[in-house]
């Protein structure tokens, strides 16, 4: 009985990780992609055309200091975790109407990565 | 055989007399602004798609707005020397012609462009007081194009306007030209592999 779980939990596991389900998100990895596709706008530290993103894991959109914000995301209830974060990455004018930035990320596997660098300690 | 790709023998120099060359040609404000304008109409039957192109157009002023500015900094600081200096005036050129074609296109389709900050507040945000030499004025420079490249392509899904997506995929590829040539004088490898931008 044991033998059979742990055979069907192994089966599912890899046709899981062969459908690209799973992915074991890489914040080294989401860096070089934030280095990449994120610095045209953003900073960790500064505000520039899109606001500083130290420490936004966990915190209200629309809450930096000194940061002008649309209407829409100003008044958004929306907390940055991992689900809202991979929402606004792949679509942010599906999460929050109004919203300026425009810019999606279209592969999971890269919003997966680029969330966990902004969770890893390099970005809090 | 070796996986590195070594950036091709492209030097400042000669990489400046072909730029300056081409520029009467290549000049982005004689027919862009045209090519932008000429969106009009169908971002404007597109109803509610017009606005939200707007915001889009004015990030992307706002990216442009930081772009020249950077360049003047780098200009200013005393740390780029000729040929390097004369290459990134006319990339500054190249910017300060999206600016203008982008103003244009916002104000056409009824939106306000977004006004730049102060030269003041660039510098602090791109920690430009952290620039020592030429090679660092390049560096902040190679980056800022790439992300204005992946940018670009990035909000081209986005966009109401087919119009406005080709236009954004040109001013991708521009920045991307920048961003290879500044690749290579900074002798620096090109990516080993394709597609390389955007994802």
């Amino acid at each position: 009985m044991c033998r059979a779980a742990t055979a069907a939990i192994l089966t599912l596991a890899g046709l899981l990780i062969a459908a690209g389900a799973v992915h074991a998100a890489d914040p080294e990895r989401g860096r070089e992609l934030y280095e990449a596709r994120c610095t045209g706008c953003h900073s960790i530290d500064a505000n520039r055309v899109g606001p500083m993103h130290r420490g936004v894991f966990g915190r209200k959109a629309g809450s930096v200091a000194d940061f002008t914000y649309s209407p829409a995301v100003k008044a958004s209830a929306i907390v940055w975790n991992d689900a809202t974060l991979d929402r606004w990455l792949a679509g942010p004018q599906k999460l929050i109407p109004g919203q300026r930035m425009n810019f999606t990320v279209g592969q999971p596997e890269d919003r997966a990565d680029i969330i966990a660098y902004l969770k890893s300690d390099a970005a809090r | 055989m070796s996986q590195i790709v070594k950036a091709p023998d492209v030097r400042l120099v000669p990489a400046r007399r072909r730029f300056l060359g081409t520029l009467g040609t290549a000049t982005l404000s004689a027919t862009a602004v045209a090519i932008l304008a000429g969106c009009e109409r169908m971002a404007t039957a597109q109803g509610g798609s017009a606005a939200n192109d707007v915001q889009i157009l004015n990030v992307a002023l706002g990216l442009e707005q930081e772009a020249i500015t950077a360049y003047q900094l780098g200009a200013e600081s005393g740390l780029l020397q000729k040929p390097v200096l004369d290459v990134a005036v006319a990339f500054q050129s190249h910017h300060k012609e999206h600016a203008g074609a982008l103003e244009a296109t916002i104000r056409k389709l009824g939106g306000a462009p977004v006004a730049p900050k102060s030269k003041d507040e660039y510098a602090r945000a791109l920690n430009a007081a952290s620039l020592r030499n030429q090679t660092d004025v390049l560096k902040l420079a190679q980056r800022l194009e790439r992300g204005a490249a992946n940018a670009y392509i990035g909000v081209i899904p986005s966009f109401g306007s087919k119009d406005l997506a080709k236009v954004a995929a040109r001013l991708a590829a521009d920045e991307t030209m920048h961003w290879t040539a500044l690749t290579s004088a900074l002798a620096e490898p090109l990516p080993k592999g394709a597609l390389s931008f955007g994802g």
